[in-house]
Parts: structure tokens; sequence; C-alpha cells
């Protein structure tokens, strides 16, 4: 599975990706609101070919050298983001990571409807990212230490959780207490996925209730955040881990800044909702670059582990 | 019996209403059009009353029937607009008529007293209970004071204070809901919004004493469920319950919130009372009288607790243990999913 590494970064274009509503000039575009909207911009989307442009510095990167940094840019470091495949590949020591909990495909218990069906749109995500919902687990060794990793999977949905990233996460958390093994759970998502509604509520009480258990069970949660947590996602279990460990600039929040920005009728302050912006809240312990992502988290793993 | 707020899909019935008023203040006058000639004769109001009641008798039956006939076909958005009725009971207004002897509790010990949760002692028959609620506000000043029901970190910390100090002495937890969502605004972010809601969630589901929730008009997304991790959980009839408001719904999927993508999305939430309890996510929908709680609080009241009383027994007389394992189980056991579908995804 870790092997299947995906050549080019599939940022999900979406046919609605920064278009935004025409003439809503004072809301810029990177303020977003929603999973939808929380895709990154177009000229952020990595093209094909050898060289493309940091949306950030706006300098030009060769593509292996942005491969081999992580998918950081080399000169400004903007974090790109990355899919769950890319994450495990970079956390986990080579060729040590089984997957779990593999095969658990979204139902559509509610009809949905919108634009499109619900059904439909699982088909075209599951066809354009390869996975059957935006979730992956597993058990591998990180610098030696063995620990359960789930990843929330950007490439799918934005990362929205429902049914199936609920109970994989639960899966997951059960797990960790079971096998005694640390659990390290990287989020990226847009929060609770609406097209399975009530029920994708409720897995924000069906993962912390779990986390309940692994917490008085003694185990060690690791919670990681990248760029977007935001929603349902960060009001459950994002928000839980005993240490949390977010990457930098990450936009991490419970509402949208735009939302919150119609609400107030105020201008946001510089930086809001950003990781560097929580550290100094008290809402995160480390902000930590992705290169050194694999060292922190083995550390901890060495001073609360089980 | 007018005077109420007007909802579109009201209006039939409230023009009747106001037909019955006129009907009911002519019967009360002592006959005044009449330019009251020599002749003192009481003939004419006499001979007339017995028409006018007939009518009146006539207009109350059109005007009940009219009325179950609305609200027996209330759509999901009519019912979100039924659950955001001004004039619809709130908790403090089923706090003074389920509970009795009151003894409001403030402050989170931390930042602040929200005044959006209410929070305290009370007796519900005669049980004791900690009763926890979203209050939306009555007047404009309370509503500002409240944010129209959004709470604040500081109100989901002092629910959590207030619901660990009844677990202390074991007094079961009540929880009202009625909010369209938790606040979003810089404060609320700053002061940790998200952790908030995410620490009641994980300490509700392991408070050991029983806890009830009944979503009384609102339950908008995390901001709801932050209060109602309970063992059972009902809703009244006309109460929406869902991930997330119907507009913002609307205002994302269908790229923007008017009244017909309110419809659809309202319909596609599947946020009634009766849909969360086909779905699983509450136990029972309690009724409501005959044209929603804002006509009949008390009965909407008794309603309640008469489920209360119903659920309490159990639940206090059940072992710890068992309690929260049945807890657990309960939202361990929600959603739905496919297993190892029959057909592999095309991988890209």
């Amino acid at each position: 599975m870790t092997q299947l590494r995906t050549a080019a970064i599939e940022t999900p274009t979406g046919a609605h990706a920064g278009n935004g509503v025409p003439g809503s000039g004072a809301a810029p575009a990177s303020q977003p609101r929603t999973w939808n909207d929380l895709k990154e911009p177009r000229r952020a989307v990595i093209p094909e070919g050898l060289w493309l442009r940091c949306p950030s510095c706006q300098g030009m990167i060769y593509r292996k050298q942005l491969e081999t940094n992580l998918h950081c840019c080399p000169d400004c470091q903007h974090h790109f983001r990355i899919g769950a495949r890319q994450r495990i590949d970079q956390l986990t020591d080579p060729g040590t990571f089984e997957p779990l909990f593999e095969g658990l495909s979204p139902a559509d218990p509610l009809g949905f409807v919108d634009l499109k069906t619900y059904a439909e749109r699982v088909r075209a995500e599951q066809g354009k990212s390869g996975s059957l919902d935006a979730c992956k687990a597993g058990v591998g060794f990180i610098k030696g230490r063995q620990a359960v990793l789930t990843v929330l999977d950007l490439e799918f949905m934005m990362g929205s959780m429902g049914s199936v990233v609920g109970e994989i996460v639960t899966r997951s958390i059960e797990a960790a207490a079971q096998r005694r093994l640390p659990l390290i759970l990287v989020s990226g998502s847009g929060g609770a996925r609406m097209q399975e509604a009530g029920l994708s509520l409720m897995q924000m009480a069906k993962t912390s209730a779990a986390l309940a258990r692994l917490d008085r069970a003694g185990g060690l949660f690791i919670s990681v955040l990248t760029d977007p947590t935001t929603g349902g996602v960060t009001a459950s279990f994002a928000m839980l881990g005993d240490v949390i460990l977010a990457e930098p600039r990450a936009l991490i929040g419970f509402a949208g800044p735009r939302v919150i920005q119609q609400t107030i009728r105020q201008s946001l302050p510089e930086g809001f909702q950003r990781s560097e912006y929580l550290l100094e809240a008290g809402m995160v312990d480390r902000v930590v670059p992705r290169a050194q992502l694999r060292n922190e988290v083995a550390r901890l793993i060495d001073y609360a582990g089980m | 019996m007018a005077s109420l707020y007007t909802l579109e899909f009201e209006k039939p019935v409230l023009a009747l209403e106001r037909q019955i008023d006129d009907l009911q203040a002519q019967l009360a006058r002592p006959t005044p059009s009449l330019p009251a000639p020599a002749a003192p004769q009481e003939a004419q109001p006499l001979a007339e009353a017995p028409a006018l009641e007939r009518r009146l008798a006539d207009l109350c039956a059109q005007h009940a029937a009219l009325l179950a006939e609305t609200y027996a076909r209330l759509s999901p958005w009519e019912t979100v607009r039924v659950a955001r009725h001004p004039k619809r009971p709130q908790t403090r207004d089923y706090i003074d008529r389920v509970c009795t002897d009151f003894a409001e509790l403030h402050g989170d010990r931390r930042f602040g007293d929200d005044p959006a949760m209410v929070t305290g002692f009370a007796r519900v028959g005669g049980h004791k209970v900690m009763v926890v609620g979203h209050q939306k506000g009555r007047t404009t000043q309370e509503k500002v004071a409240c944010h129209f029901g959004c709470a604040h970190p500081e109100g989901y910390r002092k629910a959590l204070a207030k619901m660990k100090l009844a677990e202390k002495y074991r007094v079961p937890v009540v929880t009202f809901v009625d909010t369209p969502g938790a606040y979003p605004g810089i404060g609320a972010e700053q002061r940790g919004q998200a952790e908030a809601i995410a620490v009641n969630l994980r300490e509700m589901s392991a408070l050991r004493t029983p806890v009830l929730s009944v979503i009384i008009g609102e339950g908008g997304s995390g901001g709801a469920l932050g209060i109602a991790v309970a063992d059972r959980v009902a809703m009244l009839q006309h109460a929406w319950y869902s991930v997330i408001s119907p507009e913002g719904c609307a205002a994302i999927l269908w790229k923007h919130s008017n009244e017909q993508t309110n419809n659809a999305a309202a319909q596609a939430l599947r946020l009634t009372a009766q849909d969360n309890l086909r779905l699983g996510i509450v136990d029972e929908v309690l009724p409501e009288p005959l044209g929603g709680a804002h006509r009949d609080p008390t009965a909407a009241a008794a309603a309640i607790q008469r489920w209360i009383l119903a659920t309490l027994p159990a639940l206090k007389a059940a072992d710890p243990e068992a309690l929260l394992a049945a807890r657990y189980d309960r939202f361990r056991a929600m959603g739905r999913y496919i297993e190892n579908p029959p057909v592999p995804v095309p991988v890209a």
C-alpha cells in the first residue's frame, strides 16, 4: 500500500476550486470557510512537469527537490498539503507500515442529494484518489518505535469525517489501547461530512468516547494538526491529544474564518487561526516543521509511551 | 390568540385566529353600533348572539382542523422555522415548568459566566438533578447577552464543571439542547471553542451518573452535541438536530443560501425528529401540543417531564459500570458503512 506512492501531488482541483463568488472582493480567496472552499487555489495545484511555482514565495521549485524536501518549499519552507500515503511514507520507517481496517466504504444512509448525489461524489472521489474514504490507518515503526498511525486524507472529500472516517479512527484508538501502543493521529480535514449529516456529527462523540477509554488505560495519543484542521474534527479527537503538535502556518479552528468574519463584521487579526496563533493562545504544545516531525514524535514516545 | 409571530405557512391559520378574535370581541361587547332609539328593546342582540356563537364554534373547529393539517405536513424547512419560533419555550421556561426549586449555579471558574449556558441543581418530581441547557434569550437585551443561544468555550466549560459536580454526588444530569451552534468569534477561537466541545464529548461519555438530553429547539452541530452525549436522548416533535444548519449547508453545497436551497438542504440533512429517530440518533420523539410548543408551553413541558420521570429510575438503578458501558455502546454503534464492498474501487 505504501509503495503505491503517487508521483504527483493530487491536490483536489474540483470544478469550483478558487472560483468564489464573483464580486465578493471583501473576502479574500485565502479565507476558507468549508472543506470545499478550503481547497487550495488553482495556482497552488501542482502541475505536471518538472517545475512548479511556490504559492507562498512565488519561487520556481524543481519537483524532485520538493519531493526530497518532504513537499516543503526549499526556499520559504511553505508546507504543501500532502495526502495520507505520502504522510505515512514520510513518518514511518521504510517497509514497516502494515495497513489496518481497510475495506470500509461509505454507505449513503441518508440518500443525500445536493447538486449531485452523495453516491456519485463518492464514486468520483474513489476513482480519483484510489481510496475508499478519507482515512488510512495501520501499525508501523517511527524511528524504531512501534505505533498505531492514523492519517486523515485530504485527497478524499477534503478529509471530511463521515461514518467510515469515524469508524477507522475509533478502531485505531481501540487498537492502540488493546495493543498498548502509542497512537499518532494526523488530522487534515474540513470537518464533519455534511452528506452523512447527523451520523457524521455522532462520529465526534464516538471517537471522543473511545479516547476517554484510551486515556483511562494510560495510553499515549499524539495529535498532529496539519493544514487545514477545522470543524467537527477539531472539536473532537484532534484537540484531545495528550500532546498536540501542529505543522507551521496550518489553519486550525472550530469555525472557518469567513463565518467568523460574517458573524462579527470586523477584520480578523493577522495570522488568526494559524498554528503559531494557537501556540500563543496555549492551544497546541509545539509547532513542528515537517522535517522534524518524525524526530519529535519519536522523542515524545520515549518520554510518554506505555 | 393572535399576536403570534407569523410564519409564512401559518398565515391561513392566523387569518382564522383573527376572525375568531373579532367574533369573540363582538360577543363580549354589549351592542355597540345601534343608534339606540327610544325603544329599549334588547331583542336585536339576543337574536344575533346565537348565530354568532354558532359561527364562532364553526370557526374554532375550522381553525383546529387547519392547524392540525398544517402541522401534520410540515416540511423539514418549516420544522426548522417552528424550532426557531421566537415564542418557542426555552431552557428557562422548561426549568420553570418541568423542575422545582431551581438553584442556579454560575461560572466556569476560569474565564467567566456565559449566560448562553444555564446550569444548576433542581428537582424533577422526586429526583434531584443537575440541569444544563442552552439559553437563547427572550428580550433583546437577553438575546444579545446570550448571543442568541450560541455558547462560548466558557459556557461549555461551565456546563462540564457543573456536570462534574453532579457526578461527585451521583446526581443525574438533564440537559436541554437549543442552539444554532457554538459561537463563531475571535474570542471563542482564542479560548479554544473546539477544545472545550471536544473535552465535553470525552468527559460526558465517561460521566459516572445518568445523563438525559432533550433537544427542545435547535440542535445545531457540535455546539448541541457538546451537552448531548447522554444515556438517552429525546427530541421534541418540531425540533431539529443535525451537523449543520440548512442555511450553512445550502451556502456550501448549493453555493448560496435562499428559500429554495434552504428547503432542499433541510430535506437532504434529515434533521427532523422522526429522521433522527429512524437513524438511531435519538431514542424518543416527544409530542408537542397541536400547533407547536409555542402555543402551549405547559403541555410541552409536561411531555418532557413525563419522559424524564419514566426514563430516570431505571438509569439511576443501573450499576455505574454497566451504565457507562451502555453509553459507550450507544455511541460506538453510530454510523453506517459498507465493510469489504464486493466491487473493488478502481485504483487511480
